[in-house]
C-alpha cells in the first residue's frame, strides 16, 4: 500500500483540543545504521521522516569498501579468485565462477566437461544456501525468529558438502581458472542426492511457516512496489527484477556455461489471487521478491537433479600454465548470481597481471532503487523493502 | 558460446551503421570482432547517442549493465566503457506469459577522455542506474560527469584524497590519526614482483 | 560493581564473591550485533542451531551497545567505519570486552597489502581482549575465542590491587 490512508497522517484528523491547521510538525532525520540489525551489513540509511512516514531515504555506502578492484590490478588471476569469494560472501561459488569464466574467455582456455558440471552443481547449491540465509534473515527482520534457525540448519548440510570438497565453509576459492581446484570427493554425489531428497519437501514446509503467515503477508504484501519499467531503468536484476514480473534470467536469456542443457523454469511475481498467492499481493512488492527466491530454490533443486544424472567422468581442470599470460584485450562477462547479474570486466595487458578488474555487483544496482521506492512509506516498511531487496554489502562496496 | 551469438537483434556492425547514419561524426571506431565488441564514440556527442540508443525502436538499449573506467597509463587517456543490453518483452503481452524476455542486442560503448581533463556528460537522466555508477567512476577514477544531479564520492569517505584506481595513486600513510600501513607497504601501486 | 571495587584487601570473602561474580559474568556475556562482513555469517552460524552460542549464555545478541558486554568485531574494518566503531565502543558500559574475529580485524587480513581503505587491525581503534584468527574462523574457533574470554573474565578480581613497589 503505497498510498497511505490519510487518516493515519493526521492531515485530516486534527488533534483533540487543537484547531485544524495549527499543529506544527517538523521533519526528523533518523539515522539507520551502519550498525543496525536490519540493514544486512554496514549500510547507512539516512531517513527524513514526517512522524512515522519516511519522506526521503538516502543510502550511504562504502563502509565495507575493501579495494577489491585495486587488488585485482596487482595480483594474478589465480591469486584474485579468493578475493572474489569475499564480494558476495553468501554465494561465493558464483563469484569464483564469474571471474574464472571471464579470464578463461580472455585467454581462450577450454574447460573440460566434468569441470563444467562441477561448477553448475556448486553454483546452484550456493544459490540455495544464499536464498536460505535471505529467507531466514528476512523473517528475523520481520520479527519471526524461528525461520532463521531452520534456514541455518539446512544451510549447514550444504556447507558440509562444500567443506568436504574444498575445505572451507564460506570462502571457497574452489572454482578457479580452468575448472575446479580439486575433484569431487568420493561419496559426494550420493550425499548430494540424499540432501536433495531431504530438502525439497522442506521448501513447502517453510512456505507454510513464513510465506503465508498472516502477519508476514500484512507486512510485506503491497509494500515497496517496483514496476517493471522502473526495475529495468534502475538496473535491477535477479529476484528483484523477476519479482516485478519480468521473466529474465541470464541462465536462459544469455546462456553461459552449460545451462542450456537443463530444463528449469524462471519464477516471476504474479498478482494476488492466482494459484495460492495471497490476495493482497501486488506484482513487484516485497512479498513477490521474497517468494521468487523460495521458488528459485525449487528450480535449483531441479537443476541439481539433472546434473546428477548427466555428470560425466573426466578431468576436473584444464591444463593452465603456471604463469598465465593474459593477452591484450578486454572481456566483460556476466553470470546470474544469487542476487542478480554479476559482471566482471577483465582488461588484459600482455602480462600475468590484469590492467583492470571491474566488478559489477548486482546488489550495488539493486540498492540504488531505495531512494526511489522509499517515499511516503512507514518507517517499518523500510526494513521490509530492504530485506526483500536482499543486499550483501560485500558486493555493494567491493 | 558468447553472449553475442545468442542475441537475436542487431549486431554491433549494424548498430554502428545506424549511428553513423544518424550522427555524422559520432562513431570513431568500430570493434565488432573482439571479445568485447563495441564502438568508440566522441565524448561531446555521447549524450545524444545515448538517447538514440535507448529510444530508437530498432535498438531499445534499456539496460545499462555497467559503467567501467579504465586508466590507460602510460597513454594519457581514461576510457569509460558503457555496457548496454536490450531487453525485449515477449511477443504476447498482458498477463503472466510463459515466454521469456529476450536479449536483442549487446554493445559496449567506449568514450576516451584525456587523463588531466576527464569530463563527459552524465547519462543519469537517460538511464537512472547510471547515477550510482557515475558516482563510483568519479570516486575511484576521477572522471567528472557534467550534469550529474549529485556528483560526490560514494565508496571512499568524503574527505578522501586522491582517486584510488588511477595508476599514479599514492597510498595514504594515515587517515584521521589511524596509521594506514602498520609496518608495511605504502607504495602498493603498480605490480609487485614477489608472487 | 564500581562501588565494591578497590575497597577491600584480598581475603576469603572477596575471593568467594569474586568467584560468584565472575561465574555469573562469564556465563552471560551478551554480544553486540556487529557483523561487518563475511565473518558475520560465521558468527550467525555460531549463534544458530548447530553451534549454538546460547548454551554459553552468549546467545542474547543486543542491537544496542548500551546493553552489550562484548563487541565481536566480525569483518573488515575500513577507515570510513572506524569512527563508528570507536563511538560504539565508547557507548558500551563497563565492564566491556572486544573480540577481534577474523584475519581482517587481527591484522588487516588479505587486504593488508593493497587495501588502501582497510584498517590493518581493529586494535588500532579499540583495545582488543581476544584475537580469533581465520578467514573466516570456523564457528568452533569463535567458540574457543569466547571460552578464552570467559577464562579471562574468571581471573578478574574486585580486591584492592597491591601498591606498585
Amino acid at each position: 500500500m503505497t498510498d497511505i490512508d490519510p487518516q493515519i497522517t493526521g492531515e485530516t484528523m486534527p488533534a483533540p483540543g487543537v484547531a485544524p491547521g495549527t499543529l506544527h510538525t517538523e521533519d526528523l532525520l533518523v539515522n539507520m545504521g551502519p550498525q543496525h540489525p536490519s540493514t544486512h551489513g554496514v549500510l547507512r540509511l539516512l531517513l527524513r521522516t514526517d512522524g512515522e512516514l519516511v519522506v526521503e531515504a538516502t543510502p550511504h555506502i562504502g563502509y565495507l569498501h575493501r579495494c577489491a578492484e585495486k587488488i585485482g590490478e596487482n595480483v594474478t588471476p589465480v591469486q584474485f579468485v579468493p578475493m572474489t569469494d569475499r564480494l558476495d560472501y553468501l554465494a561465493a561459488m558464483n563469484n569464483n565462477h564469474g571471474y574464472s569464466l571471464a579470464v578463461e574467455k580472455l585467454c581462450g582456455i577450454e574447460v573440460p566437461e566434468r569441470a563444467r558440471y562441477i561448477r553448475v552443481i556448486m553454483c546452484e547449491l550456493n544459490r540455495i544456501a544464499s536464498h536460505l540465509v535471505s529467507f531466514g534473515s528476512y523473517g528475523l527482520d520481520m520479527g519471526a525468529f524461528t525461520p532463521f534457525l531452520y534456514a541455518f540448519r539446512e544451510r549447514e548440510y550444504i556447507v558440509d558438502l562444500f567443506e568436504a570438497t574444498c575445505g572451507a565453509r564460506l570462502t571457497y576459492n574452489y572454482l578457479t581458472i580452468g575448472g575446479a581446484a580439486a575433484d569431487l570427493p568420493a561419496g559426494f554425489l550420493d550425499r548430494l542426492a540424499w540432501f536433495l531428497d531431504y530438502f525439497e519437501p522442506k521448501i513447502d514446509e517453510y512456505n507454510r511457516l513464513l510465506s503465508y503467515n498472516y502477519i508476514f503477508v500484512k507486512r510485506t504484501a503491497g509494500v515497496g512496489v517496483i514496476s517493471a519499467a522502473d526495475a529495468i531503468a534502475y538496473g535491477l536484476t535477479g529476484p528483484c527484477l523477476r519479482g516485478s514480473g519480468v521473466r529474465w534470467d541470464l541462465r536462459r536469456c544469455v546462456p553461459y556455461e552449460i545451462y542450456d542443457r537443463f530444463e528449469f523454469d524462471i519464477p516471476i511475481g504474479v498478482p494476488g489471487g492466482t494459484d495460492d498467492i495471497p490476495p493482497e499481493v501486488v506484482v513487484g512488492d516485497s512479498w513477490s521478491r521474497y517468494y521468487v527466491r523460495m521458488l528459485e530454490m525449487k528450480q535449483s533443486v531441479r537443476i541439481l537433479r539433472q546434473c546428477l544424472r548427466q555428470i560425466p567422468d573426466g578431468e576436473y581442470r584444464a591444463k593452465v600454465p603456471r604463469v598465465l599470460k593474459l593477452p591484450a584485450g578486454e572481456v566483460y562477462l556476466e553470470v546470474e548470481g544469487a542476487r542478480g547479474q554479476l559482471g566482471f570486466l577483465v582488461v588484459g595487458d600482455n602480462g600475468p597481471i590484469p590492467r583492470r578488474v571491474k566488478v559489477r555487483g548486482p546488489s550495488f544496482c539493486n540498492l540504488s532503487i531505495i531512494p526511489h521506492v522509499c517515499r511516503r512509506v512507514l518507517l517499518a516498511d523500510v526494513a521490509a523493502i530492504l530485506g526483500s531487496i536482499d543486499v550483501v554489502m560485500g558486493e555493494v562496496d567491493r | 558460446m558468447t553472449a553475442a551469438e545468442h542475441a537475436v537483434g542487431l549486431s554491433v556492425q549494424e548498430i554502428a551503421s545506424l549511428l553513423q547514419a544518424r550522427f555524422a561524426d559520432a562513431v570513431l571506431e568500430v570493434d565488432a570482432d573482439s571479445k568485447h565488441p563495441g564502438i568508440r564514440v566522441a565524448p561531446e556527442l555521447w549524450h545524444d547517442v545515448a538517447l538514440f540508443l535507448r529510444d530508437d525502436p530498432r535498438l531499445r538499449m534499456n539496460l545499462l549493465r555497467c559503467i567501467s573506467a579504465v586508466d590507460l597509463h602510460p597513454q594519457p587517456y581514461i576510457e569509460v566503457i558503457y555496457d548496454l543490453l536490450s531487453m525485449r518483452p515477449p511477443a504476447s503481452s498482458g498477463g503472466p506469459s510463459r515466454d521469456l524476455w529476450s536479449c536483442a542486442g549487446l554493445i559496449a560503448v567506449r568514450v576516451r577522455l584525456p587523463r588531466d581533463r576527464a569530463h563527459v556528460r552524465s547519462v543519469a537522466d537517460v538511464w537512472p542506474t547510471a547515477n550510482w555508477h557515475e558516482r563510483e567512476a568519479f570516486d575511484l577514477m576521477g572522471v567528472t560527469f557534467d550534469g550529474h544531479p549529485d556528483l560526490r564520492r560514494i565508496l571512499c569517505p568524503d574527505d578522501w584524497v586522491g582517486h584510488p584506481l588511477r595508476k599514479d595513486y599514492v597510498f595514504p600513510t594515515e587517515y584521521h590519526g589511524i596509521p594506514a600501513a602498520a609496518g608495511g607497504v605504502t607504495d602498493g601501486a603498480g605490480a609487485s614482483e614477489d608472487h | 560493581m564500581g562501588w565494591l571495587r578497590n575497597r577491600f584487601e584480598e581475603n576469603f570473602a572477596i575471593t568467594t564473591i569474586d568467584w560468584a561474580l565472575n561465574w555469573a559474568r562469564s556465563n552471560s556475556v551478551w554480544p553486540l550485533t556487529f557483523g561487518l562482513a563475511c565473518c558475520a555469517i560465521e558468527m550467525m552460524a555460531a549463534g544458530a542451531s548447530r553451534f549454538d552460542l546460547d548454551r554459553f549464555g552468549a546467545g542474547a545478541f543486543r542491537a544496542t551497545p548500551r546493553q552489550a558486554d562484548l563487541m565481536i568485531v566480525a569483518g573488515t574494518v575500513t577507515f570510513k567505519m572506524a569512527a563508528r566503531i570507536r563511538r560504539l565502543y565508547e557507548q558500551m558500559p563497563e565492564p566491556k570486552y572486544v573480540l577481534a574475529m577474523g584475519a581482517c580485524t587481527v591484522g588487516g587480513g588479505p587486504y593488508y597489502k593493497y587495501g588502501y581503505h582497510v584498517v590493518k587491525g581493529v586494535d588500532l581503534i579499540v583495545p582488543v581482549d581476544v584475537y580469533v584468527p581465520g578467514c573466516p574462523p570456523r564457528p568452533e574457533a569463535l567458540l574457543e575465542g569466547l571460552m578464552r574470554l570467559q577464562e579471562k573474565i574468571r581471573k578478574e578480581t574486585i580486591a584492592k590491587k597491591a601498591e606498585p613497589a
